[in-house]
């Protein structure tokens, strides 16, 4: 298995600058789904970069995408990107999971720019596909995008989704999968497999593209590109490294979840992303 | 009941752009006057409950009031964590409605039989939880969905339920319905249990027995008020309802009065399924009646607990 690292030519800075920023959360709360939001970085920052109509300053304009984070763990990285683009203040990240603080270990609502309180693993898509439906009846042109997990696909709700918008031809609905190939037990092939994942997409009538999910330029390419298919939803399967960007922890699975981070792990991170 | 409840969705729909229907996989024809007059606000998405309700939170986020039809148990038991997530959490204006509250599907076995639907919902914050009488109710009940903010779980009847309500009670969203005072006992009830509180209470007059009424269509929201102020002036209380006793209107009667300072010489009972599934098929009177939930078994209940409880 090929082993990057921060520096690697796969991640350019400002995809170091955005582990930096997730990296400086985790010394202050010492806690999160570290992993699971490392494989989704890039994916986030290409949708905000380059592909979602938003302001910022006004989260809830009627005609802005809608972006909902169904695996909602993944957050530090959401909440990153959201600073970032000025949603809320970045000092407010230094807050996550403080009692005062909007930013939780699932993101809901009351965040700036959070769509949907997402955490229950298998809501994002039905959501999603209300949003969809809702843009069609009210004749607006916004778009949704959905990000998944693998190991959320393992909810059944997430394939009455599928059913479902395939049904309604909601060709302004864009499920992203995250498929970084782990989940919290382990390997999903050896917990609950989920190939041929882009012929599962495909058969439940969905238009299906592949990516690397840490290559930017191929995430924008293939964004720029939805609907894949008039008349038919967009599946596009990001394939990801759970902990990308960090090899202490794309290598070891206890980084799914941690809720006491040492000084030691710390100080091996920030020297990873090259923190002071 | 049911038939207006569906009758008022589409009425509705006809004045308010904002309302959609989603059914689940419901009996061929239902509602097809909405189905063809307003199609791109008719659902039929099949069996798949939690899609359903996800589905619903993310028309209500974009401004719609979408009304979900199924059967009660598959509406409540099997998609609860979308309730509580995409629908309470996030506090969205979805109305739910559940066919066969209660033992109305007998015949069909304890899959289909709502028992704890109010249980459970009622646990969730933000939920209101409404259980009309009657159609005429149900008739009142319904344009004042539109307006109230939050999800709104509707428990119907089996249809053709007889009508005890009278049009000149207006129906205000967590406010009870005092339909008759008495001295000697209080009777409270929700759904169709008013029906045989109603019977208890006149076979109990013309023992010389005065038994009040107080109906509880809003369940949640309970209204407390009322409920203190009914119960305050009687020796007995005695809840009434199609539903199990652990959780629904009798244990959200017993919480109120429990915690306000209740005279411990009154006496307080719960009439409602017992903590099981029901073992029986036949008719929903064959399960009341299995289950004591009938005007004779009340009025056993109250001419008992007179014996024994103290004077006010």
């Amino acid at each position: 298995m090929l082993k990057h690292t921060a520096a690697d030519a796969g991640l350019d800075q400002r995809s170091r600058d955005l582990r930096r920023t997730m990296v400086r959360i985790l010394a202050a709360a010492r806690r999160g789904h570290f992993a699971s939001a490392l494989s989704v970085v890039e994916i986030l920052r290409v949708l905000y970069d380059d592909v979602l109509r938003y302001n910022a300053k006004d989260p809830e304009w009627t005609g802005r995408d809608r972006c909902i984070l169904s695996k909602g763990h993944g957050c530090l990285a959401l909440y990153v990107m959201l600073a970032d683009k000025g949603f809320f203040p970045k000092a407010e990240l230094w807050q996550f999971c403080r009692p005062e603080s909007i930013l939780g270990g699932h993101p809901e609502v009351k965040v700036p720019g959070v769509e949907a309180s997402t955490g229950s693993l298998g809501h994002g898509l039905a959501i999603g596909i209300g949003m969809a439906l809702a843009a069609r009846i009210q004749r607006s042109d916004y778009r949704v995008f959905t990000i998944i997990g693998d190991g959320e696909s393992n909810e059944g709700s997430i394939w009455e989704g599928a059913m479902c918008a395939a049904k309604h031809e909601l060709s302004n609905l864009t499920v992203v999968v995250d498929y970084n190939k782990q989940q919290s037990y382990g390997p999903t092939s050896a917990v609950l497999n989920l190939e041929p994942l882009a012929a599962k997409w495909q058969s439940f009538g969905f238009a299906v593209a592949e990516s690397d999910g840490h290559d930017v330029a191929a995430l924008r390419r293939t964004f720029s590109h939805t609907p894949i298919v008039r008349g038919r939803p967009s599946c596009i399967i990001c394939h990801t490294v759970k902990g990308r960007g960090i090899p202490l922890v794309e290598s070891d699975p206890s980084w799914h979840h941690k809720s006491r981070v040492t000084d030691e792990e710390i100080h091996s991170l920030q020297e990873a992303v090259g923190s002071e | 009941m049911r038939q207006t409840c569906l009758d008022m969705v589409y009425e509705l729909a006809k004045g308010d752009e904002r309302i959609v229907f989603i059914g689940s996989d419901l009996g061929p024809g239902v509602l097809q006057n909405f189905k063809e007059e307003m199609p791109d606000r008719f659902f039929m998405e099949g069996i798949c409950e939690a899609n359903i309700v996800g589905m619903a939170a993310g028309l209500a986020m974009e401004g719609m009031i979408p009304y979900v039809n199924t059967i009660a148990t598959f509406l409540s038991r099997r998609c609860y964590d979308q309730i509580a997530v995409d629908l309470c959490l996030h506090n969205v204006n979805v109305r739910l409605i559940g066919n066969g509250g209660g033992l109305v599907y007998a015949p069909l076995g304890p899959t289909h039989e709502a028992i704890e639907d109010i249980a459970i919902l009622r646990a969730l914050p933000n939920m209101t939880i409404v259980v009309p009488a009657d159609a005429a109710e149900m008739r009142r009940f319904m344009p004042l969905t539109v307006g109230h903010e939050g999800p709104v779980y509707i428990r119907v009847a089996k249809g053709h339920d007889p009508i005890v309500t009278s049009d000149n009670l207006p129906f205000e969203i967590g406010r009870a319905v005092p339909i008759r005072n008495g001295a000697d006992a209080l009777l409270v009830t929700t759904g169709i249990t008013l029906k045989i509180a109603q019977d208890a209470a006149e076979d109990l007059a013309r023992e010389g027995i005065d038994c009040g009424i107080l109906h509880v269509p809003t369940v949640k929201p309970l209204d407390c008020r009322a409920v203190l102020q009914h119960a305050a002036a009687v020796p007995v209380v005695v809840t009434v309802e199609e539903h199990s006793v652990t959780g629904g209107l009798g244990s959200a009667v017993a919480e109120v009065i429990a915690e306000s300072g209740f005279d411990p010489g009154k006496q307080f009972k719960r009439i409602g399924i017992p903590d099981m599934f029901p073992d029986a098929y036949g008719t929903q009177a064959d399960l009341l009646a299995r289950f004591a939930i009938t005007a004779e078994a009340t009025c056993r209940w109250i001419r008992e607990l007179r014996t024994v409880a103290l004077p006010v």
